[in-house]
C-alpha cells in the first residue's frame, strides 16, 4: 500500500530524514519508534503534504502513485489520513460542522451523495459513544478548548468516521492516561482488516500493549537503524535507545 | 480655500429647501437649523488633513454636485420584500429618497407607551416631544456632516417609550435609495427617546439600487433612560457606488443598556461614528461590528465610548474582512472621566486581510483619567492561518473551501450575535456569498 524509497527530507535548511525506506501492505500495523528529535514526526508531515517539508531524494508511492504529488486534500480522499500529534484550534468553526464537511468532501470523491444532518448525527454519536467523547464536543468550535485528550479522541474519532485505507498516528498516546489509551487502542483496533494498514508514530511501547504491532521500526537520527517484530518494541522499552544509537554511530564512523 | 461643487451645492440647498423642512415656522428649530448651517459653512466637507478624516479622502465626494432629493420615486412592495421578509412582519417604517411611504409601512397594534412615526409628522403634531431631546447627542457644531444634516434632514425615525413600555417585536426602519441621475444626498435624522425601565429592538437598514451614485447622510439619536435596554442593530446595504456617512449618537442614564450591532456590507465609501456617553452609573453599551470590503470599497468606523460616572461598562468587538485593493479604518476611542472609578471597558478590533493589496488601519485610544479601572483592548491584522488551513486540506476539504470556511468562521463570532434569527441567517448566507465572490443575497 505504501512504498518509501531512499526518502531524504530537509526541513529549513535541514536534512531531517536520511534515506527512509518502508514498506506498508494492506491488513498491517507498523509501529514506527524512535528518540525525540530522530525525525518521526517529520515523516508523518511529509506523508500528508505539509508545506515546508522539502524531498530532496527519494520517492513514496501510495497504492501505485506517486504521494508527494498529490495535494494534502487529494491525499485524504485517497484514504491517507494522519492523527496529529497537536491538532489545530480552529475558533468559529464548529467540530459537527467540520466533521460534516470534511465527510461530505471524502463522499464526493467517492461520487456518494453528501450525507444530511440527521444522518449525519446518528453516525457520529455512535462513533463518539464508542470512543467514549462527550456529545457536547460537537457543538464546540472544532479543538478549542479541549483537553488534551479530547483532543486525541476527536482525532482518532475523525479516523474512524473517514475509514481512511492509511491511517498514521502521531504519538496519539502522549497525553493520554491509562483508560482512555485503552479506548483510543481499541478504536483504532476496528480499522485492523484486510483493507487497512496503520502507522503508529510513538515513543513509548505503551500504547503497543493494546494495539500489537506486526512490524517495529526504530528510527534514529533520519534514518530506519532496525526492524523487527514486536519483540523489537519490548526489547526497546528495557535496553531504550541508546545502544541503537551507538550502533549506528559506529556504523556511519 | 472656494468651496469645491458638493459643499457648493449644500450650501445652496440651506436656503432653497428651508421653508419647506420638516417643521418650518418652529423659532426653535430654526434656530438649530441656521446654526448647523452655519457651522458646516464654517466646517466645510472634511479633508484628510483632519486627524479624524486622515485616512479617508473624500474628493470624489467633494467634487459630485448632489442634488437635494425630490421626495419618494414610487416603488413596489415587491422591490423590498427580500429585506422585509428577514425582519419578519413586525413594524416597519419604510424611507425612500429620504422620504416617508405610508404605503410601504405598516406599523399596526403597538404596546401600550410605544409611539412610532416620521419625525416629520411628529414634528408637525407635536413639536414639543421632539424639541427637548433633538441635536442634544450629536454634535453638529464640530461634525461637518452632522451639521448638514442638522440643517437639512428631510425626516426620519422618531420612535418615543413611555416609561416601562416593552415594544418586544423588531421595529424594522428601511431607507431606500433609487439612484437616481443627477444623484441625490438624503439626509436621515432618527431619534429614539427610551423613558426609564422600556425595553425595545431597532433595525436601522440601508439599501440602495445596485449601480446607483448617491449620497446617505444619515444621524441617530438614542437617548436612553434610567435602566432601559435598548438593541440597535444596522444593516448597511449600500449600492456599490453610493456614499453612507452616519452618526449614531447615543447617551445613557443610569442602569441603562444599549447593544448596538453594525454590520457593513456595502457602498463605496462609508463612515460610521459610534458616539456612547455612559451619564449614569452602571450603564453599559455593547458595540459588536463587521466590515466586509473588496475592489476599491472604503470602510471607516470611528467609536467612542464615554465612561463618564463609575461603574460603568463597556464591550466593544469590531472585526473586518478586506480583499481586494480595499481600505479599512478603525478608530476605537474609549475615555474614562476623572470621577469615572470603577470603570470596565474592553475593546478589540480584529482584521483578516485576504490580499495583497487591501489594507487596515486601525488605531485604539484609550484616554484614562481615573485611577481605579479596568480597561484593555486589542487589535489584529492578520492573514488566514496556515496551520488551520493545512489541518482541514488533511481532512479532505480543498483549499478554497478552507478559506472560505475560516474566513466565515472569522465573520460569524459578530454575526452570531445578531438577535433575530431569520436576519442571522441571511447574514450568514450573504456572508457565505461575499466570500464566494458573489453580490450576497441581496
Amino acid at each position: 500500500m505504501l512504498e518509501i524509497r531512499n526518502l531524504h527530507v530537509v526541513v529549513e535548511g535541514k536534512e531531517i530524514l536520511r534515506g527512509i525506506d518502508l514498506s506498508i501492505g494492506p491488513g498491517e500495523v507498523h509501529a514506527l519508534m524512535g528518540p525525540n528529535g530522530s525525525g518521526k514526526s517529520t515523516l508523518s508531515n511529509v506523508l500528508v503534504g505539509r508545506p515546508g517539508y522539502e524531498v530532496t531524494q527519494g520517492e513514496v508511492r501510495y497504492r501505485g502513485r506517486d504521494l508527494l504529488e498529490m495535494k494534502p486534500e487529494e491525499r485524504a480522499r485517497e484514504g491517507v489520513f494522519l492523527a496529529f500529534q497537536y491538532p489545530v484550534e480552529i475558533p468559529g468553526v464548529s467540530n459537527a460542522y467540520f466533521l460534516r464537511a470534511s465527510l461530505n468532501a471524502m463522499r464526493k470523491h467517492r461520487g456518494e451523495e453528501e450525507i444530511d444532518a440527521v444522518d449525519f448525527l446518528g453516525l457520529i454519536k455512535e462513533k463518539m459513544k464508542l470512543l467514549d467523547i462527550d456529545m457536547s464536543l460537537l457543538n464546540r468550535s472544532l479543538n478549542e478548548g479541549f483537553s488534551g485528550g479530547e483532543k486525541k479522541r476527536n482525532e482518532i474519532l475523525q479516523m474512524l468516521l473517514l475509514d481512511p485505507m492509511l491511517a498514521v498516528l502521531d504519538e496519539t498516546d502522549s497525553g493520554l492516561d491509562i483508560d482512555a489509551l485503552r479506548i483510543v487502542a481499541n478504536g483504532v483496533g476496528t480499522l485492523r482488516s484486510e483493507r487497512h494498514a496503520v502507522l503508529v508514530i510513538t515513543h513509548y511501547q505503551r500504547l503497543l500493549n493494546y494495539l500489537v504491532p506486526d512490524f517495529t521500526h526504530v528510527l534514529i537520527e533520519g534514518r530506519i537503524a532496525r526492524s523487527g517484530d514486536r519483540a523489537l518494541a519490548q526489547e526497546l522499552e528495557q535496553r531504550g535507545y541508546g545502544w541503537l544509537e551507538a550502533e549506528q554511530a559506529q556504523g556511519s564512523a | 480655500m472656494t468651496a469645491g461643487p458638493a459643499e457648493s451645492a449644500f450650501l445652496e440647498h440651506f436656503a432653497a429647501l428651508e421653508a419647506g423642512l420638516p417643521g418650518h415656522g418652529l423659532p426653535w428649530l430654526e434656530d438649530l437649523r441656521r446654526e448647523a448651517s452655519a457651522s458646516f459653512r464654517e466646517l466645510g466637507i472634511p479633508t484628510t488633513r483632519l486627524e479624524d478624516w486622515r485616512f479617508t479622502p473624500l474628493t470624489t465626494l467633494a467634487k459630485t454636485p448632489f442634488q437635494p432629493a425630490q421626495g419618494a420615486r414610487e416603488i413596489s412592495p415587491a422591490a423590498i420584500e427580500s429585506h422585509t421578509r428577514v425582519i419578519g412582519s413586525a413594524p416597519r417604517v419604510v424611507f425612500v429618497n429620504g422620504a416617508h411611504v405610508p404605503a410601504l409601512s405598516s406599523v399596526g397594534e403597538l404596546p401600550p407607551g410605544v409611539c412610532i412615526s416620521s419625525l416629520a409628522s411628529a414634528l408637525a403634531r407635536e413639536p414639543e416631544r421632539i424639541e427637548p431631546h433633538l441635536s442634544r447627542c450629536a454634535d453638529h457644531k464640530t461634525r461637518a456632516f452632522t451639521a448638514l444634516n442638522t440643517a437639512l434632514a428631510s425626516d426620519g425615525l422618531f420612535l418615543e417609550l413611555a416609561p416601562g413600555a416593552v415594544l418586544a417585536e423588531p421595529l424594522h426602519v428601511l431607507f431606500v435609495q433609487t439612484g437616481e441621475d443627477p444623484p441625490i444626498a438624503a439626509h436621515l435624522r432618527n431619534l429614539v427617546v427610551a423613558g426609564p425601565g422600556s425595553r425595545a429592538l431597532l433595525v436601522e437598514h440601508y439599501i440602495g439600487s445596485a449601480q446607483g451614485v448617491y449620497l446617505t447622510n444619515a444621524v441617530t439619536e438614542i437617548i436612553a433612560g434610567r435602566d432601559s435596554r435598548l438593541e440597535h442593530i444596522k444593516l448597511q446595504q449600500e449600492s456599490e457606488n453610493a456614499y453612507h456617512i452616519a452618526g449614531l449618537s447615543a447617551r445613557q442614564e443610569a442602569g441603562s443598556q444599549i447593544t448596538s450591532h453594525s454590520l457593513s456590507l456595502g457602498g463605496r465609501l462609508m463612515r460610521f461614528d459610534i458616539q456612547i456617553m455612559l451619564g449614569g452609573e452602571h450603564a453599559h453599551c455593547t458595540l459588536n461590528g463587521l466590515y466586509l470590503a473588496r475592489s476599491t470599497q472604503h470602510v471607516d468606523h470611528h467609536t467612542t465610548i464615554d465612561h463618564a460616572m463609575p461603574h460603568t461598562t463597556s464591550r466593544e468587538l469590531y472585526k473586518g474582512i478586506l480583499d481586494g485593493s480595499a481600505k479599512g479604518v478603525f478608530h476605537g476611542r474609549i475615555h474614562v472621566r476623572p470621577d469615572a472609578q470603577k470603570t470596565n471597558a474592553h475593546q478589540s478590533n480584529r482584521n483578516l486581510l485576504l490580499s495583497e493589496s487591501a489594507a487596515i488601519n486601525s488605531k485604539p485610544q484609550l484616554e484614562i483619567y481615573a485611577d481605579d479601572v479596568r480597561c484593555t483592548h486589542g487589535a489584529a491584522i492578520g492573514r488566514l492561518d496556515e496551520d488551520a488551513l493545512f489541518y482541514l486540506r488533511t481532512r479532505g476539504i480543498d483549499l478554497e473551501a478552507a478559506r472560505s470556511l475560516l474566513t466565515f468562521a472569522f465573520a460569524s463570532d459578530v454575526t452570531g450575535l445578531l438577535p433575530i434569527e431569520p436576519l442571522r441567517e441571511s447574514m450568514e448566507s450573504f456572508v457565505r456569498d461575499w466570500l464566494s465572490g458573489g453580490q450576497g443575497t441581496r
